[in-house]
Order: structure tokens, then sequence, then C-alpha cells
């Protein structure tokens, strides 16, 4: 099920991730299945505190999962400790959403960039001032003008240049993108969204791409997943899902979306509340409580992931189609 | 513009830095009518937040403001604090990007509220409390009567933002400014709270001004859009005629920069080069011209005024404005 391609490049496989706080119980991710083939780029959009961002950081092994597995080119990495760990991951890199608190501000971009070549042991100096030399030049960084300089001359666009540069530095496979344009404004966004598909297919990078903006989304992806509480709703190839979502949460989403055209006047948002804590998420499907077709079904049945269209997947007992 | 409740005239505001003068505002003239909604619309760094500080007579207190803000008859910039302390709150309401700062952290909701309209009207503290409790059923908060003894960090987002737009409707304001209302907030919540504050503009007759980055905050949601860019207004139209026939480069930028939901995955946007100027160092001309792509002539050495061409409400800054491109 949920099948990518025969041989994906990151498979996980019913992740759950819990958090403890305040001797309770955050139940961030909760059986989390998805398949990323090589070359693909895998948008995962939902609200704040639904889990996408901790599911990338399971993903990475930066966060232990409690069960479940990351199989990465067929290894899983929640079983990897130490070295072997450490080398897997020089093949999967990380981009955050806040590019300028990501940099060292004491450290000059030269040696901010070049840092994962340290730690991987690349010792020949030359060498790396090489390998940074290329990656600044194809974000679009001029080497000789910028390594030498610190972060804070920089600004927010030209720092997330800078950070992707850094993922690129080790030539890695995957690349997790963690909300990598919400800091930045609309004239910026545009060029580091370009930059990365740019980067993509000059690199043959596979992305996992989390964002909370559909539209952003949507923008670089070929298939989306749609996370509500720990939970992943519906998956599918991106154009599919936006023009025919299954899953009652995707429609409300999209239907959320300010459309920037006077004619299109804003449909009355329905009074759907808002998402309920993840400590004690609802019983049975965890949408039910804002979703306008939930009956006792739902509450009483976790709906699994099915097939509703042509690789397209949905998690509901009422889909729409 | 005449009879209009809040007009602001020629306003500049410069503030020292320790690089230089920063012209925040540059020359700004904007007006908003009773029952009205205006939308101001930019990046940041553009002034769009500071131009609202100089409205509600909130700036830095190194900042400079001359010209002219006039709401409801008098000139804001020549009034007492005494008086201008007696004004906010009470017929000039705002509400901030994020509720949590807005609110205060350790009194309760109840406390907020309640403080907020025995300042301003003569209630007593049966009555505030009341009408406290209708203040957030109205603004859609289950079970009020319980929350007002609840504090702000027991709320969601979404919840406190309702509570920040409860505490500026409680006077009953003539003009609400509501400066990035919903980017704090999820996609979900972002609708609900703007249908509100639409709700609540109707049924009030309230004037709003709506600051944001998002055109698609103003498209369906504003009368009238007013578009910054450097410290300057460099566009400003009715919102159907605005979005039907942008005049102004950098608005048909910003707009087609936006991903869209009708746009196959993978296509290139239409991205703007380079970044806005610094606001320390003021171009000679006009300050889009570096990054626009109809720059000529004389773009780069003197600045394009305001002025409108076939309809007097659509004004743009530009010496090569869009349709007069078209067949030319």
């Amino acid at each position: 099920m949920l099948q990518a391609a025969p041989n994906p490049l990151m498979k996980v496989e019913n992740l759950v991730v819990e958090y403890s706080v305040g001797g309770k119980t955050i139940h961030a991710v909760s059986d989390v299945s998805l398949e990323i083939a090589r070359g693909e780029t895998l948008g995962l959009v939902g609200e704040s505190g639904c889990g996408k961002s901790t599911l990338g950081r399971a993903v990475l092994q930066l966060r232990q999962a409690v069960s479940g597995k990351v199989l990465f080119d067929g290894h899983d990495l929640t079983t990897l400790k130490g070295e072997p760990l450490r080398q897997m991951r020089r093949r999967v890199q990380l981009i955050f959403q806040d590019p300028i608190a990501s940099l060292n501000p004491r450290r000059r971009i030269g040696d901010i960039v070049a840092e994962p070549l340290v730690i991987a042991g690349v010792k020949d100096p030359e060498e790396r001032k090489r390998r940074v030399a290329e990656v600044l030049s194809a974000v679009g960084l001029d080497p000789a003008l910028v390594s030498g300089r610190l972060p804070h001359e920089f600004s927010g666009g030209q720092c997330q240049r800078i950070c992707i540069a850094r993922s690129l530095v080790l030539n890695p496979e995957f690349v997790i993108c963690d909300e990598p344009v919400s800091a930045l404004d609309v004239s910026i966004r545009a060029q580091i969204l370009n930059l990365l598909e740019e980067m993509k297919a000059r690199y043959g990078l596979t992305l996992l791409f989390i964002a909370h903006d559909l539209a952003v989304v949507k923008a670089v992806s070929d298939r989306v997943a749609v996370m509500y509480l720990g939970r992943l709703c519906e998956v599918g190839p991106s154009e599919q899902l936006f023009a025919r979502p299954a899953h009652p949460y995707t429609a409300l989403l999209i239907e959320a979306i300010p459309v920037p055209d006077p004619d299109v006047r804003p449909t009355q948002s329905v009074p759907v509340g808002e998402p309920p804590s993840p400590i004690a998420p609802p019983s049975g499907c965890r949408f039910r409580t804002r979703c306008p077709r939930a009956d006792a079904r739902c509450a009483s049945e976790v709906p699994e992931l099915r097939l509703v269209a042509t690789g397209q997947f949905a998690a509901c007992h009422h889909p729409l189609i | 513009m005449s009879g209009a409740l809040l007009s602001v005239e020629n306003a500049v505001v410069d503030l020292p830095t320790p690089r230089g003068n920063l012209r925040a505002v540059d020359h700004v003239d904007l007006a908003v009518g009773a029952g009205r909604t205006l939308g101001i619309v930019g990046e940041s760094g553009c002034g769009k937040t500071m131009l609202s500080r100089a409205v509600l007579q909130l700036l830095p207190k190194k900042a400079k403001l001359s010209g002219r803000v006039m709401f409801d008859g008098q000139d804001l910039t020549t009034l007492s604090a005494e008086k201008l302390r007696k004004l906010r709150g009470r017929s000039l309401a705002v509400v901030f990007q994020d509720p949590m700062t807005s609110l205060n952290p350790v009194l309760t909701i109840g406390t907020q509220l309640i403080e907020t309209i025995q300042e301003h009207l003569e209630l007593d503290l049966a009555e505030a409390r009341q009408r406290s409790i209708e203040l957030l059923a109205a603004v859609g908060i289950p079970a009020p009567e319980q929350r007002l003894a609840q504090y702000p960090h027991q709320l969601s987002g979404g919840m406190r933002q309702r509570v920040a737009i409860a505490v500026a409707l409680s006077c009953e304001p003539k003009l609400l400014i509501a400066d990035e209302p919903t980017t704090a907030l999820d996609v979900t919540i972002q609708a609900q709270i703007l249908d509100l504050l639409a709700r609540e503009q109707q049924r009030r007759h309230m004037a709003m001004i709506i600051i944001t980055h998002d055109l698609g905050v103003v498209a369906g949601r504003t009368d009238e859009v007013a578009v910054m860019y450097a410290g300057r207004v460099v566009e400003r139209a009715p919102t159907p005629a605005l979005f039907k026939q942008m005049r102004m480069p950098y608005t048909e930028a910003l707009l087609a920069a936006l991903p869209k939901l009708d746009v196959a995955p993978h296509t290139p946007l239409p991205a703007i080069s380079g970044r806005p100027p610094d606001p320390t160092r003021p171009l000679k001309g006009c300050s889009f011209s570096p990054r626009c792509r109809y720059s000529a002539g004389r773009c780069a050495s003197e600045k394009p005024q305001l002025c409108s061409a076939e309809t007097p409400e659509h004004l743009y800054a530009c010496f090569h404005p869009i349709a007069a491109r078209v067949g030319a």
C-alpha cells in the first residue's frame, strides 16, 4: 500500500513519536507510513501542531521514535547508532524555517558551509574550499565576496541560500525542507522555491518538503501528504489531490486559502472550530470533531488509509470521492 | 477626500539609526470613510506598520512624524497624551499580529475586557461584566462566562486573537486597525478570523484598515487597497479596479510571485529579482526601478509621483504603467 515506486529511497513504516510533557503524553505522530521514490518531491502539509515537523525530525533520527521503521535506501535508521548512523546522515540533510537563526552569528560564511565537510573528515583544506565555492556559486552567491563575511551582513533570503548551500556540500541524496520559505517575504519566497527546484535537478535530489501553505507545497511537489493531529489523512499526486480532494480535511484546507481575486467572494467559512489537543486526541477519526460528515462510526473506528483513486489514498469513512 | 473618518495627509516618519536617518514612511496620503475597509499591502520593511503606528500616535520615541493625521475632525498629531489615551481604545482600536503579546499574560481575560470597558464607558462592574460576556459570544468564543476567569495562556492562538478582537471592539470603535491579524494563525483559523472581522465591521459600520503582506487577504475583503514599497504608496485603487488592471509593475510582480493552486507543480515562479533597497540609503529615482523589468530612461534618476490616469480613484507612481505599454 502507498507504493510510490518499486524501490523507494525513503520508506517510513508505522512510525509513532510521542513526547512527554508534565507527565502527559503528546501523540505527535501516530502510526504514519509513507514512501518517497528516488527523485521525487513529497509535500507534507498540515496546520501547526499536526506533527509534520516531528515526522521530519524522526526521519533524521533527531527525535527517537516509540515504534516503527525509517528505511533509507533499505537501511533501518531507527536501529543504527554511532558511526553507521553518522555515515547515513551524510546522505540526508535538513533545511530549517528560520535561516538567520540556523547560522552561527559569529562564524564566517565560508566556515559555516565547510563545517559538514570537516565533520565528515575531509582533511584537505583546498578540497574543502573547492567544494564550498562550488555550492555557493550553485545557490547564486559569489564565493569570493561572501566567504569572509558574517551572517548578519545578509538578508533572510540570502541566509536561506547559505543554508541550502550548507545542506548540499556533502552531496546528499535526500533533503528535508522544513518550512523553508515561511519566514521569507513574498518576492523572496519565489526566488528560493525556484532555487530549490534548480538544486533538485542539478544534484538529483529527493525532497521531503514540509509546509503549512498549500499553494507553496503544490508549486514544488509531485505528491502531497496531508497530516492532521499526528495522523495521515490523505496522500496523492499533487494536481489530482487539489482538484479532487477525498478527505474532508483536505477540502477544508483548500477552501480556506484566500484567493487573490476580488471576484471570488470568500466562502463564509463554516464554523469548524479548532484542532483538539494532541494530548487527548478524539477517538476514532481525529478530524471528526470538526468534520461535517462525521457520524457514530467515525467516533468508534479509526479509518485506515485506502485507495480512492489512482495513486490517491484517504483515511476517511465517508470520503468525498 | 472630504468626509473621510480618517485622512493621513503628507505623512513622513523618520527614524534615526546608527547608520543614518531611516525614512520609514515617505509622503503618504490615505483616507478611509466610515463603514469602509482599506487594505494596506506590502512586504516587511515597506513602512506599513510604521504608518499604522503614526495613525495611532504610537511611534517609537525617537521617531519624527510630520504631516497631518485627521481623525473624526481633529488632528491627532496636535492632541495631548491624555486626549489620545481617551481616544485610543474608545474610538480608535487596534488588533496586532501576535495576540500573546497584546494580551497581558498575568491578567484574566475578564479583567482585561472589564478594565477596558470601564476605562472608557460609564458602566458599573456588573454591566461591564455582562457586556464582556456578550462580546466574547459575538466573537465566537464558546462558554464565554467561564472564559472570563481564564488566562491568555489557557487559550489557543485563534481563541486569543478572538479575545484581542473582543477587547478592540469593546467600546464600539469608529476605526479598527488590524495589523497582520492572521499572520500568526493557521489557514483554517485565518479564514474564520477574517470572516469575524468583516461581519463585525459591517454590523457596527466601523471603518477598518487591514495591514497584510498577502494580496489574497485583501482581495475579497476590502473596498480599497494601497500597495506600499520602500515607505511610499506606489499604487492605490478600489479593490476590484486594482485586481482588474494593475498599473504599477511592483503590484503585478507581487501577485505573479505568489504560488497559485491552479498552476501545475514544478512551474518556475516569476520571482522578483534582488531585494528591497536599504531604507537608510534612499534612491534618487523610483525605489523599485533596480528590480523592475520595465525600468528605462528616467526611472533611475527621477521619482515618479502618485497620479491618476483614466479614473481619479486609481493612482499609481510609475513612468511606465502597465496598460499603457500594451500595444505601444
